[in-house]
């Protein structure tokens, strides 16, 4: 039998928008399905993934902690992303905007400013614009590829913290263990309700995502880069600059994830650590995609990957399955995903025997 | 052909009739064409030749109605099977692969084995026979669209087709030119192979066309011998009524310069692209100069370096009402009143997945669609009808996506939105490409009026009637130079055409040009 793809006429818009939930669908059947071959019961599993992490409001507000970097990393993406700049490195945006932000915070452990949290915020944008504006520059300057340049700092950023931690910021009464001090009170964001962990970082993201669709939707900068990322040549014939398309994209990424890391520093870690993100800045390319790169899809799509994370770990503490149970889950969304979009613009077609 | 005993048609269609949700493309259309008959089908864009031809082609399915292919009747299901009874078709929309070379884009449509090197000695046999020169080892995504068009035909030449189905071939040629591809058209047609030509061009069909059938909405208005009507009378035919009369008056005297070209001199960084060498023109307020020349001698870099899409080291090389524009780019050229129609549409002049209110912002947002940097979708939707009404764009409102609009109607809408924004300076490639007669009468009508408003307005055309239709002095380019301008009814397409091939007096390119068609 012979097969072959067939471009469509008109790909259905209402399937751009299904296709999420599909992938998701077919991410939860084939989870099932891994759960049986493990030798666990499906349902049991479904059960503790995905129920029992939002069983109580404890486990929301555990959801929404998890959600909120998430959510800050894939808006930035998203606004490079639209205008084809391909900024994958939000990972080491968000380690150098942690360090920047903890730099503030461990340089002033005495201080009582009301600006110190807010200038950590500030720390934090900076040093992830700072990383992401390397690839920037290479890219304008000498158009180098800034999927790869993007990528093999995210190893560099990952390098810088091991070495503080492991050197110059080293908590001198922790034991040798590699991190710095815990941050003093005022170097941490308030939590909103006494008892949980989720702090007004979640507003800081709620507000990216609102100040990401003004711009997306109704800004001129936005609708050029929207220009710039379907038809580049019109982009040109209208005399938009492609190096601001480019600087925009990539340091709307870095600011967003550096604000991110700093979110994790003075958040539930509250020091810099080896292991601030669980793969945030890469789970964020999913959240971004899954959200269709708008900010109201990547509200509900950074909620189902924190979802990801938090089940993550309740199959682990429950069911004994190891942790990277996460990442599979995480990968066959994305895979999932891109093979429904590929159905939006393609259809399988059986070829009538050779002749 | 025996006169005592009727021979079978090549081709004989009985009621075809095609539906489209929205439109009735053919209803009940016959057409009969003889073996060595070249038959012009002629119709304004719309009215169904497309359709007609796809079927015949076997790219789409007719509804109703049947073929008869040499007096068999025939079911043609695909462009292969038509290729397969002897049918040729040259598309007015390249279906040419971009990241191929011409080479290998004639060698897909080919049966059997590649081989390449033999393929390429005859497509330089078959172009330099009917004057259509291509270096078959180009890359098409590097061609202009003349050159693309080339492809097309050698492609199908090289097929040895008893039906040849050529969709506006000659719009892209060089008179001369236009001359050779007809000595070709009429000798294949002595050597017995049908043509169905598709054109808007009267005079050409006149000239060249046995018989004539005549498309209106979908339906035959009319059969006849085209060399026994007269242009008005075949006009009437196909829209109905008498095509307006352009009247073109004398232009203004003396207007300030609003285009200067001193010198421009630019290396291309396409390995396939055209050299520009010691340009020098001036377009002044009023006038509307022509630069005529075949396709791939340099216009679309000398279009690039007027746009600003392409920037220049030497800032004096191009200047805008006095200003010196050479190193800035496009919008800010834009703001000096400068406004530009590109050939290419879909992609270039439009955004294919944006609406067309969208579309209006990419170069109309100065006309108060914007309030400190964020967009009054309102001005820009009011802007978009107010284009869609006085330029008849057929489409289904300001919200329709840019790809959903036909070629014609697509470049109607751009040229509007360029011209309702009041450019000082105009500059346009191809007009009316692919546009139906009345719509590109419409648009020349529209240039003069903005000229007799004051308008510098710069056209790049490879159809010579429509520059000595409008133009007030002309220019040819060729290889990459420009020749002396000329006032318009002081030459003659004769001579211009020869300057099309680089030989005019004093040409320095003249002798080494591999484009003299």
């Amino acid at each position: 039998m012979w097969l072959k793809f067939e471009q469509r006429t008109e790909p259905s818009p209402l399937m751009s928008y299904l296709s999420p939930a599909i992938a998701v669908g077919l991410m939860l059947v084939s989870g099932m399905a891994l759960f049986y071959v493990l030798g666990r019961n499906p349902f049991a599993g479904f059960k503790i993934f995905f129920l029992n992490p939002v069983k109580d409001w404890y486990g929301v507000s555990e959801l929404l902690l998890k959600a909120t970097p998430l959510m800050l990393c894939a808006v930035g993406l998203s606004v490079g992303f639209r205008a084809n700049v391909w900024n994958i490195g939000a990972e080491g945006q968000f380690l150098m905007g942690a360090l920047a932000a903890g730099g503030v915070a461990l340089h002033f452990p005495d201080s009582t400013s009301p600006f110190l949290l807010p200038g950590m915020v500030l720390a934090g944008a900076l040093g992830g614009m700072a990383w992401a504006a390397i690839p920037a520059w290479l890219r304008t300057r000498f158009n180098a590829n800034e999927i790869l340049t993007s990528l093999m700092l995210v190893y560099v950023a990952q390098l810088v913290v091991s070495w503080l931690v492991h050197g110059p910021w080293k908590d001198p009464e922790g034991f040798n263990f590699p991190q710095t001090q815990m941050f003093q009170a005022k170097a941490l964001l308030p939590v909103l309700v006494e008892g949980n962990r989720v702090n007004v970082a979640l507003f800081i993201g709620m507000g990216a995502l609102l100040i990401a669709w003004v711009f997306m939707n109704r800004s001129f900068l936005g609708f050029q880069m929207k220009v710039a990322g379907q038809a580049e040549n019109a982009g040109r014939y209208a005399g938009f600059s492609s190096k601001r398309t480019i600087w925009l994209g990539m340091l709307a990424g870095g600011a967003l994830a550096g604000i991110a890391g700093m979110s994790e520093v003075a958040g539930p870690v509250g020091q810099i650590t080896e292991h601030i993100s669980p793969g945030y800045g890469f789970a964020a390319m999913i959240v971004a995609f899954v959200g269709r790169l708008t900010p109201i899809g990547i509200f509900f799509s950074s909620l189902l990957l924190a979802l990801l994370y938090v089940g993550g770990e309740q199959v682990q503490q429950h069911m004994q399955l190891p942790s990277a149970i996460s990442n599979v889950f995480q990968g066959m969304l994305l895979f999932f995903l891109l093979a429904s979009d590929v159905f939006i613009n393609f259809r399988l077609r059986r070829l009538a025997r050779r002749q | 052909m025996n006169a005592a005993t009727t021979p079978t048609p090549r081709l004989a269609i009985k009621g075809m009739r095609k539906v489209y949700p929205a439109v009735i493309a053919n209803d009940g259309v016959d057409l009969t064409v003889m073996p060595g008959e070249i038959h012009a089908v002629v119709g304004e864009n719309g009215a169904g030749k497309s359709t007609l031809m796809k079927a015949i082609y076997g790219v789409i399915r007719p509804d109703e109605g049947e073929i008869r292919w040499e007096g068999e009747h025939v079911n043609i299901t695909s462009p292969g099977q038509a290729r397969e009874l002897g049918i040729g078709m040259v598309f007015q929309h390249f279906s040419l692969f971009e990241t191929l070379t011409v080479a290998q884009n004639v060698a897909l449509a080919l049966p059997g084995k590649f081989d390449l090197a033999g393929l390429s000695r005859r497509i330089i046999e078959v172009s330099e026979r009917y004057g259509l020169p291509i270096d078959p080892r180009r890359l098409v995504h590097a061609l202009s669209v003349g050159e693309r068009q080339r492809v097309e035909i050698i492609r199908c030449l090289l097929q040895n087709p008893r039906l040849l189905i050529l969709d506006e071939p000659t719009s892209v040629l060089t008179p001369q030119a236009v001359r050779k591809l007809f000595e070709t058209l009429r000798k294949l047609a002595s050597e017995g192979c049908s043509i169905l030509y598709i054109s808007h061009k009267l005079d050409e069909i006149q000239e060249l066309c046995h018989t004539a059938t005549i498309l209106r909405a979908g339906k035959v208005t009319g059969t006849c011998s085209p060399a026994q009507e007269t242009p008005k009378t075949l006009a009437r035919m196909m829209i109905g009524e008498d095509l307006p009369v352009i009247h073109h008056g004398e232009p203004a005297e003396g207007g300030e310069v609003r285009l200067r070209i001193d010198g421009l001199t630019q290396a291309t960084g396409d390995p396939f692209g055209v050299n520009l060498r010691d340009i020098h023109l001036e377009v002044r307020s009023g006038e509307i100069v022509g630069i005529a020349g075949v396709s791939g001698n340099g216009q679309q870099e000398l279009l690039k370096a007027i746009s600003g899409e392409e920037t220049l080291h030497d800032r004096r090389a191009v200047q805008m009402c006095g200003v010196p524009v050479g190193r800035l780019n496009p919008a800010r050229r834009r703001s000096l009143g400068m406004c530009f129609v590109p050939e290419e549409r879909l992609g270039r002049g439009a955004v294919p997945r944006l609406s067309l209110t969208e579309n209006i912002l990419l170069t109309a947002y100065r006309k108060g669609m914007l309030v400190s940097g964020m967009i009054r979708f309102g001005a820009a939707r009011r802007f978009a009808e107010e284009c869609i009404r006085r330029f008849d764009v057929k489409c289904g409102g300001p919200g329709s996506e840019a790809k959903s609009l036909s070629g014609g109607n697509l470049q109607k809408f751009i040229v509007g939105r360029e011209i309702m924004q009041d450019p000082k300076l105009l500059v346009l490639a191809q007009p009316t490409w692919g546009v139906d007669v009345g719509a590109a009468s419409f648009i020349r009508r529209s240039l003069l009026d903005l000229r007799n408003a004051g308008t510098a307005v710069l056209v790049i055309s490879e159809e010579l009637d429509e520059l000595f239709e409008i133009c007030d002095r002309l220019v040819v380019i060729a290889k990459g130079t420009l020749s002396p301008t000329k006032v318009t009814s002081e030459t003659g397409v004769e001579e211009i055409g020869i300057w099309m091939s680089g030989m005019w007096p004093d040409s320095v390119v003249a002798g080494d040009t591999t484009h003299v068609a």
